[in-house]
């Protein structure tokens, strides 16, 4: 490793086990909680997640501190705060990560958090697929519990707050937030259009702030450490804090990493995740997710922070690195990330129900050498009808395709005109 | 129908909550749980407990991966097939799997033990390609892991039956 970055929300990772109370502790855990209950109002609470310029970390990088302080004052009671421990975004695993390393550091930042919202109930939305997370927290909960974290008066102030786990039966939409809050209240998990937001109307149309597992896990270290430490933690002028970047593919130490916003791609690649594997060369990567786009060789060296890669038309999404070599075809992987859509395409509207599969059957065709250059402007045309859709995920779903059309035209001809795929 | 005792527990956890359609989920799973699969039957037993309709239930029952509405093996394997054990080959542990067991997706084994289906990412991408049996992950897969994987189950599901006997004499 070229240099040694400050490890601040897996510094209590083992390779085995989750830090126990007593280990969370002794690295300065609960400590937060415990000032910002005798010296905080909630107001101080958001004005220092406001400071600290905390961008949620579930992929949308919506501005932490504007939720919380988007509650207003005279908002109905009882409010919620919910924990989007769904994870489901291809490639992404540093949800589970964080759960499976400390528990409690989430589980500190949901009751801040709730504080800063003044919210009364607390749930953390889990997938199933991570039914050993969900015990992890179940049990942890009851621990925080009764050491007087969680409950009513906690520490023996005048707040109180219950968290409990949900589990989902799992289905991608779930993570959009407002699908999210429809499958909490046993409804259809289609998503709905705001206004009213969450922060005003959401779960049983109260009050809802809503964040990412990792977000929460900042708020305790930004509370302890003031906002400007949070900032100098990243690498770029404009980032604040570090990422949990998970790196899969063609790679040799695929994992999780916590490292700096704004260190470069290469570096990830090459000190971290053990460089490339053997024989693969660099073709691509998705810098965050499925529904980022390719990122090509050009950017090797790119700053991975949520504006560096937006200057470049990308999204730094959920930081799921996911590399592919230059034996990997990407119409292949393409058509693979388009049928993920499709399938999980909740079907609601025109525009995403349709769009998909008819961009997923001309893909095919090109992949298995049907492809006609009329193809071309159909799939971006098509492309362009997705914007159209009624929720996010539409859009998130062609980045993969327009990137390929963008960056990686070549390929696609080739495959037209080889009346085959090259790579085969 | 389902037991008393499951009736009972289940009501006493949709007394306590506020909601009681909060729970459907884990209502849905408890039934699934006794059935071994969402039946017709426990669709109007989750609709009665939980004070929706029928036609509430099986919305949600259609839509989630992990609510079976036909009937599956003992053991669902759930095998992921996103981008990155695409790119790790999940395919060929797709074809092994179907060779071994003798079925095609959404199939059932003759001897009931297994039902083979595909499944979006299940966060398991840095132990590519991976697959889950009943919400464990298994990952970083080979044909000779999977053999191990499969024999253990059916070892597992023998001393299962055997104990079951046991208990019934």
């Amino acid at each position: 490793m070229s240099s040694n970055y400050p490890q601040v929300l897996l510094q209590n990772r083992k390779p085995d086990r989750i830090a126990t109370l007593d280990e969370y502790r002794q690295s300065g855990g609960y400590r937060a909680l415990k000032d910002v209950l005798k010296d905080y109002s909630h107001k101080d609470v958001q004005q220092a997640v406001m400071d600290s310029n905390l961008l949620g970390r579930g992929g949308a990088a919506f501005p932490t501190g504007m939720k919380l302080m988007s509650v207003a004052d005279d908002a109905a009671f009882p409010r919620y705060i919910i924990c989007n421990a769904d994870e489901m975004e291809p490639g992404t695993f540093k949800d589970r990560v964080l759960i499976h390393a400390d528990p409690h550091m989430l589980i500190e930042g949901i009751i801040i958090a709730g504080y800063a919202s003044l919210a009364e109930k607390g749930i953390i939305f889990i997938r199933p697929e991570y039914e050993n997370a969900a015990r992890i927290l179940e049990r942890e909960i009851q621990i925080a519990r009764d050491e007087g974290y969680l409950g009513k008066n906690i520490l023996g102030s005048d707040y109180s707050l219950e968290i409990i786990v949900h589990r989902s039966a799992g289905r991608y939409i779930c993570g959009e937030v407002t699908a999210l809050m429809n499958a909490l209240m046993g409804k259809r998990p289609n998503p709905m259009k705001p206004p009213p937001y969450p922060t005003e109307k959401g779960l049983w149309d109260k009050p809802t702030v809503l964040s990412n597992v990792e977000t929460f896990a900042c708020i305790p270290h930004i509370i302890r450490n003031g906002g400007q430490w949070f900032k100098d933690l990243a690498k770029t002028k404009n980032g604040a804090g570090t990422k949990i970047f998970g790196i899969s593919g063609k790679v040799n130490k695929p994992g999780c990493y916590e490292l700096p916003l704004g260190v470069r791609l290469g570096e990830i690649i090459e000190d971290y995740a053990g460089g490339m594997s053997s024989g693969s060369v660099f073709k691509a990567c998705l810098p965050g997710g499925a529904s980022t786009g390719f990122l090509p060789r050009q950017y090797y060296d790119i700053e991975m922070d949520f504006d560096s890669l937006r200057n470049v038309g990308n999204r730094l999404g959920t930081g799921a690195i996911m590399v592919f070599d230059q034996k990997t075809c990407l119409v292949g992987a393409t058509v693979n990330l388009i049928e993920f859509f499709a399938r999980e395409s909740c079907g609601w509207c025109t525009p995403c129900r349709e769009g998909l599969p008819y961009i997923l059957d001309l893909l095919k065709r090109i992949e298995s050498g049907d492809g006609e250059p009329a193809h071309l402007p159909m799939l971006e045309q098509m492309g362009k009808f997705l914007w159209n859709a009624y929720c996010a995920f539409a859009p998130g779903a062609v980045a993969p395709l327009e990137s390929l059309l963008e960056h990686f035209g070549d390929e696609i001809q080739e495959h037209i005109n080889q009346k085959k795929c090259p790579f085969k | 129908m389902i037991p008393a005792d499951l009736r009972q527990s289940l009501k006493e956890h949709i007394d306590q909550v506020e909601h009681p359609r909060e729970l459907a989920v884990d209502v849905i799973f408890a039934i699934q749980d006794f059935y071994g699969n969402l039946t017709d039957e426990g669709v109007r037993e989750a609709a009665e407990l939980l004070d929706m309709s029928p036609l509430e239930i099986d919305q949600l029952a259609t839509f989630y991966t992990f609510i079976y509405r036909e009937s599956v093996g003992k053991y669902v394997i759930h095998v992921c097939d996103s981008v990155v054990c695409w790119v790790n080959g999940y395919e060929s542990v797709w074809e092994y799997l179907c060779r071994k067991l003798g079925i095609q997706a959404g199939e059932t084994t003759s001897d009931g033990l297994f039902t083979l289906l595909k499944v979006c990412c299940i966060g398991y991408c840095d132990r590519s390609p991976a697959m889950l049996i009943n919400r464990k992950a298994y990952g970083n897969l080979t044909a000779e892991k999977i053999d191990e994987i499969l024999e253990n189950l059916k070892e597992e599901a023998l001393q299962n039956a055997e104990a079951g006997m046991r208990k019934s004499e």
